[in-house]
C-alpha cells in the first residue's frame, strides 16, 4: 500500500502538471471555451441578472476581473477538490461569490482553519456541512487572484454536446434514409439488368426465327469430350489431384487444429468498459500502479476497486472531448462507466461518501493460462526486467483489452531461447554466472541455457 | 465316428424324467430373456420414426457436435476485491502464528494462508516448548473445511439464531438455579478461559466445572499433584537422557500429550561415539517400542512388577528373559545416574508416583517438574462422578464444550440418561453423538477461526488467532461466556485485557506476542486445573484401576492411533488414509493379538489374490461389555496373553458414511484406564477386508535399511574397498575387476555436470526417524495428494507420494536376518529358509524408512517414457510433466523404488471418491501452486519443486544469494525430529553437504542398481552393545 500511495502522489502531481500545460484533455471542466463565447455568455448573464427584480448587492463579474487568469488559478489550486457545477470533495463553486461576503471569502480561502478556530459561526457551519474536510490553506493568493477565480466560477455550464453534429451516423434518422435510397438504386439497377437480359433473349429468338425463315443453315457444333470426362479418364491427373487435395486438406486441418485453445486476440466485453488507452496511454499511468502484485506475485492482479477510487474519487466524469470521442468512436458513455464503478464500490457522489453497499465486479479473464502451466509475473517483471508490452502488446493503445500473445508453449520457449538472462546487479547470479562464464567461456546466457527449458520449471 | 460314449452336461441328465432337461432341450435359456424390459412396449416402439440407422446417425452427429463445441474455451471470471486488505497480495502466501488446543493436541503452529484461506499448518520454530506438530495437527486444517460442520446454532433440533440460543440458555439457567449443572469441558489450559469460567461460576453458583479428557492422563496428573502440590504433568527433555526406561509409556506416540520425539531423536544420533539407550517394556507394539534398543513385550499387569523391580523391588515373579532385561536396565540406569529416567504409562497413581520418585531421587536432568505441562488436566474421579451423576439423575443439566461424552463415556446408560436431562447444551463444531442428543447446540468455530490463549507449559504462553473469518454462523464458547458474564464485548478484547494485566505486565508487547504466537514469562496464573484439589477425588482415583482385581482372560491395552487420536477428527479423510506406522493399515481399527495367541484362538490373517489383507473377526467381551465383529490383526511383538485396540474409531454421528470406520472401543475404557483385564476374544464367522498398504513385512536379509550397532560403529573398521564395514559401497565387475558402483566407469550413461547452480539432495536419518507420519500429511497438504478411499487402498492404489515403510526382523534382529540369508546354501535350503524369513519374529526389531521418489541422476523411469513426460532437471529433481503423460505406466514398472503413483480415476469432483476434493468446502484446502492431477497420469514426489522454485525466486527478486539451509520441502519442514533434511549440496554451508559426505553413515537405497539417487539415507545405529 505504501508503494501505491507514493505512486498515487506522483500521479497526482503529474495530473496537476498537466492542468497547467493544458495537456490534460481527459479530466473534466478543462475544455477552454473560447474567450469570445465566454464574453458573450457573461454578457447574457449580466442581462439576465439586471433584468431580474432581485436587487443584488453582491459582486457581479465585470470585465476588470480576468477570468482567464482565474481559470488557470482555479485549475492549479482548486480543481483537485472543487468542481464548478458539482459536489466533489468540496462543494460546487459556481456562483460562490453570491453566497458569501467577499472579505469573508478572502479569509476563508487563505486559511479556513484559522477562521474556524476564531469561532466564526458561518465557517464552522460550512466546515461541518462538508464532513469536516479540511480545506488546504492558500496564504499566497492575493485578493486579485481570488477575485479572478471567483470571476471564473461564473462560467456557465457548457451546452450539451450535439452528438449528431459530431457523428451523424449515430443519429439514426439520416442513416436509415440513406439506407433506403441505396436499396432503391440497387433495385432499379437489378431491374434494368433483368430487362436487358429479356431483350437479349428476345432479339436472339427473333434472329433465329428470321434465319429459319430465310433458310440459312446454322452450323451445329461438334460435341467434344467434356473436360470433366477427360479429367476422369486421365488417371495420373486424378491421382496427383487427389494427393494435392489430401495434402492441402491436411495442411489446413493442421493449421486449424493448432489454433484450438489459442485465444490470441480474445477481447471479451467487460462488465465495465475500461479503457487502457485512456489510463495507460493518454494519462501514462504506470502499469504497476494498478497491477501492483505483478512485482511481488505470480499473478499481476486485477486491481481492487479501492485502487480505482484513489483517482476516481475526484474524477467523476471525463472531459467533454473525451466523452464525445468515446461516444463517436467507440459508442461508449465513459461517464456512465465511471458511474458503474461508483455503484460497485458504493460511492455516493452527492454526499461524497461510501454507502457501504458493495458489489463485486466480475471481470472476464482474458489471459487464461492452463492450470498445469506455472507462470510468475514477478520473475519476469522484476528479475528479468521484461516490459509488460513484450507479452501484452501495446496495451496503451487498446481501447478494449485483448490477448496479444498466443500464450502457447512454443511462444514461451522461443522467448526463453532468445532472451539473455539479466544477471547484472543481482547477487543471486554472481557465483553462478562466474562459474558458468568460466566453464563455457562466454558472458551471456539465455534463459534456455540456464535451465529455462526444463519441464519441471513450469509444470508442477 | 461312431462312439458309444455319451457326455453328460450334468447329473440331472441321468434322470430321464427330469423336467429341467426337458425344458433345456426346448429352450436355450431357462428364464425368458427380458426383451420387453429394454424394448419397451410395442406401441411406442412402432410409433417411433427413428430407425436403427437414424439412431446411429444421431449419435454420430451429436458426438461430432459435442467435440466441436468443446473447442470453445469457457468464459472465466476474475473477481477482484472491492476493498483489498493491505496484507493480501494474490498469489503470495501469508503466515500467521497460532496455537492448536483441541483438548487432545496442543501445539504452536504457523498457518499458511493463501488469498485469505488457510491451506497448511507448519511448525512454529520460535516455540521452544511448542508441543508436537504431529500428523493430526497437520491435518487439522482440513477439518475446518469439513462439510459436516454445524452451520448455525440449534434450539431443540431446529436451526436458530444466536439471540434465540442465548435467550433460551439464560431462561434455562435461571429456571434451574440451585440444581446441579455440570460444565464438562476439554482441557483448555487457557488463562483467560479459566478466568471466564470462574466468573461464570460466580454468576451461577450451581455450576460445576469438570475437565474431561477423552483419553485421560489423570493418574499421572494426580501423582504429580500429590507430590508437588500443583496439578500438572512432568515434562521430559529426552535429549539430555543417556538411559531411558519406559514401562508401558508410548512417549513417542501420544503418552501424556506426546511431543517428545524431537528431544528423543536428538539423543539418538551417535555423537562422539555416544547415543542414548532406550529400554521399552510394553504390551502393544508402539512407536516407542519400535524405536527402542531393547524392547520386552510385557503384559500390563507384569509391567507393574517391572516398574517395582526397577524402582528398588525384586524381579521375582517375572519371566527369566524379562528379569534379565530389567536387571540390565537397572545396571544402565545406575551408571547413567542423573542422566537416566524412568517413565511409565501404568494406569495408577502409585506407579506414576514411583516413577516420579525415582527420577526425583536420582536428580534426573531429563525430568522438569518446575515447569510442568498443563495439558490433559482432567481427573478421572470427578469425571466418573459426573457420568454416574447423569445416569442416576443427580445431575440435572449439562453444558459440554469440545467433548463428546455420549460417544466416549464407558457407560451404557449414559446416552439415554443424557437424553433425559432437563438442560443440555453442547458447544460443538459438528452435530456429534452428544450434540445430536443435546437440546441446545451452540455451533463453535474451528481453532483456525478463533481467538484464544494457551499455557502449554508453566511459563510458556501461546496465542491462538483466527486466520479466516468464520465460515459459518458460529460463536466461540468463550465469546458466549463473555456475553453471559457481562465481561465486555468480545473474547478478543478480554484476552488482550487479561494479558495486559498479567502476562505482559512486565512490559511485553502484545503485537510481538501475537506475531510470535508464543511468549515466555515468569508470571504465574491460576488455571482451571488448579481447582481440582480435593483430596477426596485424588484418593478415589488411587484406588481405581481394573488391574487390582484379578480376573480370568486376556489383558487389553487401549491406545490412541497416530491417525485419529481420540477420534475428534474422524471425518478427516487424510487421517483415515494415513497408514498406521506400525501395522501400515488404513481406514480401520482392529484387535492386535500375538501370533501365539492367534494360533490358540484359531485367528488368522491372510492375503487374497489381489494382495489385499484379510483377517478373522472376533467378538471382544469384557464383563458385560461386548464389542461385536472386531477384525483381528496379528501383531508381531504383541505381548502374549495381551491384546490391543485403538480408541477413536466407530464414530457415526456427523461422520460421512465412507469414514464411519472401525469399532468404538470407548465402552471398554472402564475407569478411564487404558489397561483392562478379563478380556475374552470369541471367534465369529466371516472375514474382514483390511486396507493394508504393506504386504511384505520383512527385508529378507537385504540391506534396504542398513543398520549397525554402536559398538561396531565406534570401531571405525573399514573393508578392503575402503568403505566402512557396516556401510560398504557395492562393487560391480568391469573387465573382471571389481569397481565401486558409484564410479563413473560403472555407468552406461554420460552424467550431467551438476557442479554449477543448485543441486538438491534430501537426507533421511534412519536414527532420528520415529515413524510419526507428520511428513506424510504435510506432503498431502502441500502437493494436493488425493484421498482414494478404503477399497482403492486395499488394491494398493494409494497415492501417497511419501510412504514410511516399516520392516520387522524375522530373526531376533536384522543382523540375524542377514546372517541367515548369507548362510543359505542349495536350492532346498533357500526355498524353506527364504519362506521362513517372510514371517516376522515374535518380538522383532523394527525399522522405519520414509521412501519417496529418489530423484535418481540415472533414472530408470526417464529412459522408458515413450513421450518424455518425465525428465531430469539440472538441479537434481526428476520432473514429471502431467500434461504430457499418456499413462503407459512403463515408468512405474521400471522404478526400483516403487514410488510412482498412477491416477486410476479422477479423484477430484467425482462422486465415487466423495472426499474433500469432491465438495467446494474441502477443495478450499488445495494448494493453488500445485496442479490437481487428472485421471490417467502418473504422479510422484517432485521434491517440492514449487517450494525450491519459490526460494530461488525470492532470492533473485531480492538480489541476494540463497541463505544457508533456506531450501525446504514439505516433509523436511514438517519433520520434528530433524530426520529429513533438505538442501543444496553445491552450497558448502548447507547442512546437507556435510551429511552427503559423511562416509560413515550416508548410503543410497538399492545403491547396487546404480541409479545414483539424490535422496540418501543415514545408516541406523542401534545402541545394543552389551555393557
Amino acid at each position: 500500500m505504501l508503494e501505491n500511495t507514493t505512486i498515487y502522489n506522483q500521479l497526482r502531481a503529474k495530473l496537476m502538471d498537466n492542468n497547467i500545460t493544458d495537456r490534460m484533455e481527459k479530466v473534466p471542466c478543462r475544455n477552454l471555451p473560447s474567450k469570445w463565447s465566454f464574453i458573450a455568455l457573461v454578457f447574457l448573464l449580466t442581462i439576465s441578472f439586471s433584468q431580474s427584480t432581485f436587487a443584488s448587492t453582491s459582486f457581479l463579474p465585470t470585465q476588470t476581473a480576468d477570468t482567464v487568469a482565474g481559470e488557470k488559478l482555479f485549475k492549479t489550486n482548486c480543481a483537485a477538490c472543487h468542481k464548478l457545477g458539482k459536489q466533489a470533495t468540496g462543494p460546487a463553486l459556481r456562483g460562490v461569490g453570491d453566497k458569501y461576503d467577499r472579505e469573508w471569502l478572502y479569509k476563508w480561502i487563505r486559511n479556513s482553519q484559522e477562521l474556524i478556530k476564531s469561532g466564526d459561526a458561518l465557517a464552522i457551519k460550512l466546515f461541518e456541512e462538508n464532513n469536516k474536510a479540511v480545506m488546504t490553506a492558500f496564504p499566497t493568493l492575493t485578493n486579485e487572484d481570488i477575485d479572478n477565480i471567483i470571476a471564473y466560477t461564473y462560467t456557465p455550464p457548457p451546452p450539451p454536446v450535439d452528438i449528431c453534429a459530431v457523428n451523424p451516423e449515430l443519429c439514426s434518422d439520416e442513416g436509415s434514409e440513406g439506407g433506403i435510397s441505396n436499396n432503391i438504386i440497387l433495385g432499379i439497377l437489378v431491374l434494368m439488368f433483368l430487362m436487358l437480359i429479356v431483350v437479349l433473349v428476345l432479339v436472339n429468338k427473333t434472329l433465329r426465327r428470321f434465319a429459319e425463315s430465310q433458310g440459312v443453315q446454322l452450323e451445329e457444333k461438334e460435341k467434344a469430350t467434356p473436360i470433366w470426362r477427360a479429367f476422369v479418364e486421365n488417371q495420373f491427373l486424378v491421382l496427383s489431384t487427389a494427393i494435392f487435395l489430401l495434402l492441402s486438406a491436411g495442411y489446413f486441418a493442421y493449421g486449424w487444429m493448432m489454433q484450438v485453445g489459442v485465444d490470441q486476440g480474445y477481447a471479451p466485453v467487460q462488465p465495465i468498459h475500461y479503457s487502457h488507452r485512456i489510463h495507460a496511454g493518454v494519462n501514462e499511468i504506470d502499469c504497476n500502479y494498478c497491477h501492483s502484485s505483478a512485482r511481488r506475485s505470480k499473478t499481476s492482479g486485477i486491481p481492487s476497486l479501492n485502487v480505482c477510487m484513489n483517482c476516481h474519487k475526484t474524477i467523476s466524469e471525463v472531459s467533454a472531448d473525451t466523452q464525445t470521442e468515446g461516444q463517436s468512436k467507440y459508442g461508449v458513455d465513459y461517464n456512465a462507466e465511471i458511474q458503474k464503478l461508483y455503484d460497485a464500490v458504493g460511492w455516493d457522489v452527492a454526499t461524497q461518501s461510501y454507502t457501504g453497499e458493495e458489489s463485486a465486479v466480475k471481470w472476464i479473464r482474458i489471459h487464461n493460462l492452463p492450470d498445469f502451466a506455472y507462470f510468475n509475473h514477478s520473475q519476469h517483471v522484476i528479475v528479468a526486467g521484461v516490459e509488460c508490452q513484450t507479452c501484452h502488446g501495446p496495451v496503451e493503445e487498446m481501447e478494449i483489452m485483448e490477448q496479444f500473445a498466443p500464450l502457447t508453449m512454443g511462444w514461451c520457449i522461443n522467448c526463453h531461447r532468445d532472451t539473455n538472462v539479466n544477471v547484472t546487479d543481482n547477487e543471486y547470479y554472481e557465483k553462478i554466472h562466474e562459474e558458468l562464464a568460466k566453464k563455457y567461456g562466454k558472458e551471456k546466457f539465455t534463459a534456455a541455457e540456464m535451465g529455462g527449458l526444463e519441464c519441471g520449471k513450469c509444470h508442477y | 465316428m461312431a462312439s458309444n460314449k455319451k457326455y453328460w452336461k450334468s447329473v440331472e441328465e441321468l434322470n430321464e424324467n427330469s423336467s429341467i432337461v426337458e425344458t433345456l432341450q426346448q429352450n436355450e435359456f431357462v428364464e425368458p430373456i427380458p426383451t420387453d424390459d429394454f424394448l419397451g412396449d410395442k406401441e411406442t416402439l412402432e410409433a417411433s420414426s427413428t430407425t436403427r440407422r437414424d439412431f446411429l446417425k444421431y449419435v454420430g452427429f451429436t458426438t461430432a457436435a459435442a467435440s466441436l463445441a468443446a473447442c470453445e474455451g469457457p468464459v472465466i471470471k476474475s473477481i477482484p476485491y472491492v476493498v483489498a486488505p493491505d496484507e493480501i497480495v494474490p498469489g503470495v502466501a501469508n503466515y500467521y502464528a497460532s496455537t492448536i488446543a483441541d483438548g487432545y493436541d496442543f501445539a504452536n503452529v504457523l498457518v499458511k494462508t493463501r488469498e485469505g484461506r488457510p491451506i497448511k499448518i507448519e511448525r512454529n520454530d520460535l516455540a521452544k516448548h511448542g508441543g508436537s506438530v504431529n500428523a493430526r495437527v497437520h491435518a487439522s486444517v482440513l477439518s475446518m473445511y469439513d462439510k459436516e460442520r454445524l452451520q448455525s446454532p440449534k434450539v431443540n433440533g431446529a436451526d436458530a439464531s444466536w439471540d434465540e440460543l442465548h435467550t433460551e440458555v439464560a431462561k434455562k439457567m435461571n429456571e434451574m438455579a440451585g440444581q446441579d449443572i455440570v460444565l464438562l469441558t476439554q482441557t483448555f489450559a487457557s488463562p483467560s478461559t479459566s478466568k471466564l469460567i470462574a466468573d461464570f461460576k460466580t454468576k451461577y453458583p450451581n455450576v460445576r466445572h469438570v475437565i474431561y479428557d477423552a483419553v485421560s492422563s489423570s493418574h499421572a496428573a494426580d501423582a504429580f499433584q500429590t507430590k508437588y502440590g500443583t496439578r500438572g504433568l512432568a515434562d521430559y527433555d529426552f535429549s539430555k537422557a543417556e538411559v531411558i526406561v519406559s514401562v508401558g509409556a508410548d512417549f513417542i506416540g501420544d503418552w501424556q500429550g506426546g511431543g517428545y520425539e524431537a528431544g528423543y531423536a536428538k539423543g539418538r544420533i551417535p555423537k562422539d561415539g555416544k547415543m542414548s539407550k532406550h529400554f521399552q517394556f510394553e504390551a502393544n507394539m508402539t512407536l516407542s517400542g519400535a524405536n527402542a534398543d531393547v524392547r520386552v513385550p510385557v503384559t500390563p499387569s507384569d509391567q507393574e512388577k517391572v516398574l517395582a523391580a526397577l524402582t528398588g523391588g525384586s524381579t521375582s515373579g517375572l519371566a527369566d528373559h524379562v528379569a534379565e532385561a530389567v536387571n540390565k536396565a537397572k545396571d544402565q540406569l545406575r551408571k547413567a545416574g542423573n542422566k537416566g529416567v524412568i517413565i511409565t504409562g501404568i494406569q495408577n497413581v502409585p506407579a506414576q508416583t514411583a516413577a516420579l520418585n525415582y527420577n526425583e531421587g536420582v536428580g534426573s536432568e531429563v525430568m522438569d517438574t518446575d515447569r510442568p505441562r498443563l495439558t490433559a488436566m482432567g481427573n478421572n474421579a470427578e469425571v466418573a462422578n459426573v457420568m454416574n451423576g447423569v445416569v442416576n439423575g443427580s445431575v440435572k443439566g449439562m453444558i459440554t464444550v469440545g467433548v463428546n461424552p455420549v460417544y466416549s463415556f464407558p457407560h451404557k446408560g449414559f446416552a439415554e440418561a443424557y437424553n433425559n436431562l432437563a438442560f443440555s447444551l453442547a458447544f460443538a463444531m459438528k452435530e456429534d453423538e452428544t450434540a445430536a442428543k443435546a437440546k441446545l447446540i451452540a455451533a463453535t468455530p474451528h481453532y483456525l477461526e478463533s481467538w484464544g490463549d494457551v499455557q502449554l507449559k508453566k511459563g510458556t504462553y501461546s496465542l491462538m488467532q483466527p486466520t479466516i473469518r468464520p465460515l459459518f454462523d458460529t460463536q466461540q464458547f468463550q465469546d458466549c461466556l463473555v456475553q453471559w458474564t457481562d465481561n465486555g464485548d468480545s473474547y478478543y478484547n478480554y484476552i488482550k485485557d487479561t494479558w495486559a494485566n498479567t502476562i505482559l505486565a512486565d512490559g511485553g508487547s502484545w503485537s510481538q506476542a501475537l506475531h510470535d504466537g508464543v511468549y515466555e514469562s515468569d508470571v504465574e496464573i491460576t488455571t482451571d486445573a488448579d481447582t481440582i484439589d480435593t483430596t477426596e477425588t485424588l484418593e478415589t482415583s488411587t484406588s481405581s484401576g481394573a488391574l487390582n482385581s484379578v480376573q480370568e482372560g486376556m489383558e487389553l491395552t487401549l491406545y490412541a492411533k497416530t491417525g485419529l487420536g481420540d477420534g475428534q477428527q474422524a471425518n478427516n479423510p487424510w487421517l483415515q488414509e494415513l497408514p498406521d506406522p506400525i501395522t501400515r493399515t488404513t481406514w480401520d481399527n482392529y484387535v492386535t493379538v500375538s501370533a501365539a495367541d492367534a494360533k490358540t484362538l484359531g485367528l488368522e490373517n491372510w492375503n487374497v489374490a489381489n494382495g489385499g489383507l484379510n483377517g478373522s473377526l472376533v467378538n471382544v467381551k469384557m464383563g458385560d461389555v461386548t464389542i461385536e465383529k472386531v477384525p483381528v490383526l496379528i501383531q508381531p511383538g504383541q505381548a502374549q496373553n495381551s491384546v490391543g485396540l485403538a480408541l477413536g474409531y466407530g464414530r457415526k454421528a456427523a461422520v460421512q458414511t465412507e469414514m464411519q470406520t472401525g469399532v468404538n472401543a470407548y465402552p471398554l475404557y472402564l475407569d478411564f484406564s487404558t489397561s483392562q483385564k478379563g478380556v475374552r476374544l470369541e471367534k465369529v464367522s466371516g472375514e474382514h477386508e483390511f486396507a493394508c498398504v504393506q504386504l511384505h513385512n520383512t527385508m529378507m536379509g537385504r540391506d534396504i535399511i542398513r543398520e549397525t550397532t554402536l559398538e561396531i560403529f565406534n570401531t571405525n573398521k573399514k573393508d578392503k574397498h575402503g568403505g566402512y564395514v557396516w556401510n560398504p559401497v557395492p562393487q560391480v565387475s568391469k573387465d573382471h575387476k571389481e569397481i565401486p558402483v558409484s564410479s563413473p566407469d560403472a555407468d552406461l550413461w554420460e552424467a550431467f555436470d551438476r557442479s554449477v547452480g543448485h543441486h538438491f539432495n534430501l537426507s533421511i536419518d534412519l536414527n532420528a526417524c520415529t515413524g510419526c507420519g507428520a511428513c506424510v500429511i504435510a506432503c498431502h497438504a502441500e502437493n494436493n495428494v488425493p484421498v482414494v478411499g478404503k477399497t482403492e487402498m486395499r488394491r494398493s492404489r494409494d497415492m501417497h507420494w511419501l510412504r514410511i515403510d516399516r520392516y520387522y526382523s524375522s530373526e531376533d534382529s536384522f543382523a540375524g536376518d542377514s546372517e541367515k540369508k548369507d548362510n543359505i546354501s542349495g536350492l532346498g535350503s533357500s526355498l524353506s529358509e527364504f519362506n521362513e524369513m517372510e514371517t516376522a519374529s515374535a518380538n522383532p526389531q523394527v525399522a522405519f524408512q520414509p521412501v519417496m521418489c529418489q530423484h535418481c541422476n540415472q533414472a530408470p523411469c526417464e529412459t522408458v517414457c515413450p513421450v518424455a513426460a518425465t525428465s531430469h532437471g539440472r538441479q537434481g529433481q526428476n520432473h514429471m510433466a502431467y500434461n504430457r503423460c499418456v499413462g503407459t505406466r512403463y515408468c512405474a514398472n521400471n522404478c526400483p523404488y516403487k514410488v510412482r503413483r498412477f491416477n486410476w480415476f479422477l479423484y477430484a469432483e467425482n462422486d465415487e471418491f466423495n472426499y474433500n476434493m469432491n465438495n467446494d468446502l474441502g477443495r478450499m484446502v488445495l494448494n493453488p501452486d500445485v496442479v490437481v492431477r487428472s485421471r490417467g497420469v502418473m504422479e510422484k514426489c517432485s521434491m517440492c519443486i514449487q517450494m525450491t522454485q519459490k526460494t530461488i525466486l525470492d532470492a533473485k527478486r531480492d538480489g541476494r544469494p540463497v541463505k544457508k539451509d533456506e531450501f525446504k520441502t514439505a516433509c523436511s519442514a514438517a519433520c520434528e525430529t530433524g530426520a529429513i533434511k533438505f538442501g543444496d549440496i553445491n552450497n558448502s554451508e548447507d547442512e546437507i553437504t556435510e551429511l552427503k559426505h559423511d562416509k560413515k553413515r550416508m548410503y543410497h537405497l538399492l545403491e547396487a542398481v546404480g541409479t545414483e539417487p539424490n535422496v540418501f539415507y543415514q545408516v541406523k545405529v542401534r545402541n545394543t552393545n552389551e555393557a
